[in-house]
């Protein structure tokens, strides 16, 4: 069964001038952790707020829990839980009266839940004298978490968590979710960051309003068209120009350590001629070896 | 060949009150490098980064940016470096040309200087259909872009990059890197933060500060190699996970 679902969803801004949200469908299955994955400006955000009934669209229908986002708003804002990209609690109250706010306003109390957020309170009891506009990035998106779980939410909506944070608190905050979905709560995150897509089930690859694929991680990355390569030599720089010359490349991009190319004739011929090529151009000490392509990969081929 | 070095510290250090957030960090950079400087949230960066810019008085050590002290010449460190971060850019409001006439302008340089120059500047970013428009009418990646290209616009001899390409997407975010190589190619050199662990790979050199030290420093590969890491990610999480701060 699907918690969410989104049939054509239109929204644009502006009188029609930006389109936002371009006809864009999906579901997320019940105690599903599904990523919305895409750039700043690709309507991560307007989605969210559309299935959080704070948008409406211009075309197209929605629903979360079986409730239609527009006629049963009131339905839906009582069962789930969201956490605005924009740290959006009250900076002026305190961790603990942030929460006790929230817990109150949905007719609740922080001990009826306590066991849902337990693990991630406990880290910021320490500090729960503090005002929430005092607390640092990484403790004031574990205060809003807290505070959109208060209420036990059957889905939560998470619009961008991780963003400025840390890798450390980062793959924290992720450990964090997948204890959340243990507890059967449905999960709807988005993140610009390519390399989380690997730790969601599925995952919606979005650019400029329009879904690019939808899949497993996992999937997507094996629909990849063609074999890549990877290459390094002691120039990364100049590498990246002289394979872009060389005629047989169908796409040469730096990726870390590598630069990852796929050859338009893929065969060892091509193969050696590149590598031939390489040599004469002085480049030093280069590797050359097959590699798996990354969500990352898969994004940019999807863009062009 | 003797580098030259345009960034040097020597325990530099700035406490608030009880609380050391840069504690004696002592380091060099040199002309032309691509210097990634990574750390936890929290760990002090950008209270080191606002030393060498000139915008805060450390409370001992010292430093010396192109050439200048930290105490006593912070108007000149401003005037020779170049700063950008993804938070504060440029002006929306105002249009592609007259934020490169503007920010030319703060930098003292003259009109025909910046009329040459602008020329130069729209045409190498394909900007000549947008040179009149807003800039909040732009696309995130291209307003990036424009502002490296604005913060290096006065030739600075450093210029410094906060968290550059965060939510840009992956074909802008190379696209950025290309220009960081074009201005490191001549002579500028490139401060740059990034959560971004493949754009560390992109450095030449990488520093991780902890808890207010620089833990660590030294090329990707070094660093890879002493850590027995098969990326900069397994890097940054081996030095990391340890510390006791975090940006409280």
């Amino acid at each position: 069964m699907s918690d969410v679902i989104l049939n054509s969803i239109t929204r644009t801004y502006n009188k029609g001038e930006i389109t936002a949200v371009n006809d864009v469908s999906f579901s997320v299955e019940k105690g599903e952790l599904f990523g919305l994955i895409g750039p700043d400006g690709a309507g991560k955000t307007s989605v969210f707020r559309i299935l959080t009934t704070l948008l409406l669209p211009d075309s197209g229908t929605a629903s979360v829990n079986g409730f239609d986002v527009v006629k049963d708003y009131r339905a839906i804002r009582k069962q789930v839980g969201y956490m605005p990209g924009k740290f959006s609690l009250y900076q002026d109250l305190t961790v603990e009266e942030n929460l006790t706010f929230f817990a109150t306003v949905f007719n609740t109390t922080i001990k009826e839940n306590y066991e849902l957020i337990r693990d991630i309170y406990v880290q910021l009891e320490p500090f729960k004298t503090r005002r929430a506009g005092k607390l640092s990035g990484g403790m004031k998106q574990k205060l809003a978490l807290c505070c959109a779980l208060i209420h036990r939410p059957t889905v939560l909506f998470l619009d961008e968590p991780t963003t400025g944070v840390d890798t450390v608190s980062r793959k924290e905050f992720w450990e964090m979710l997948k204890r959340l979905k243990k507890q059967g709560i449905t999960i709807l995150v988005s993140t610009p960051y390519m390399d989380e897509a690997m730790l969601c089930e599925r995952i919606a690859l979005i650019q400029n309003g329009k879904i690019l694929t939808i899949d497993t991680p996992e999937k997507i990355v094996a629909q990849y068209p063609g074999k890549l390569y990877a290459v390094k030599s002691d120039n990364m720089s100049r590498l990246l120009h002289d394979i872009r010359e060389f005629d047989g490349i169908s796409s040469c991009n730096s990726f870390g350590e590598y630069h990852h190319i796929g050859f338009r004739d893929d065969n060892e011929g091509e193969h050696k001629k590149l590598l031939n090529y390489l040599n004469l151009k002085n480049h030093q000490n280069i590797e050359f070896e097959i590699t798996t392509p990354t969500v990352e990969d898969c994004f940019i081929n999807l863009m062009h | 060949m003797e580098r030259k070095v345009v960034i040097s510290t020597d325990k530099l250090t700035k406490r608030f009150g009880h609380f050391t957030a840069v504690n004696e960090i002592t380091f060099e950079v040199f002309e032309g490098e691509i210097f990634g400087f990574l750390g936890a949230n929290g760990a002090g960066k950008t209270t080191a980064m606002r030393m060498l810019c000139g915008l805060s008085i450390p409370t001992s050590g010292n430093a010396s940016i192109a050439g200048f002290d930290v105490y006593k010449q912070t108007e000149k460190i401003k005037r020779n470096i170049g700063y950008m971060s993804q938070k504060f850019s440029l002006y929306e409001d105002l249009t592609v040309l007259e934020n490169v006439r503007f920010f030319g302008g703060i930098y003292g340089m003259s009109n025909q200087q910046i009329k040459s120059k602008s020329e130069e500047l729209i045409s190498v970013l394909g900007l000549e259909k947008e040179a009149k428009k807003l800039v909040k009418s732009l696309p995130l990646g291209w307003k990036q872009k424009l502002a490296f290209s604005v913060a290096i616009f006065h030739e600075p001899k450093i210029v410094f990059l906060d968290e550059p390409t965060g939510g840009v997407d992956p074909v802008t975010r190379r696209q950025f890197w290309d220009l960081i190589y074009a201005a490191s190619d001549r002579g500028i050199t490139v401060f740059v933060t990034t959560h971004y662990m493949d754009e560390a790979e992109y450095c030449n050199r990488i520093s991780m500060m902890v808890d207010g030290d620089i833990a660590d420093l030294d090329t990707p590969a070094a660093l890879k190699q002493k850590y027995k890491a098969g990326n900069m990610d397994e890097v940054f999480y081996e030095l990391a996970r340890g510390a006791k701060r975090k940006g409280d």
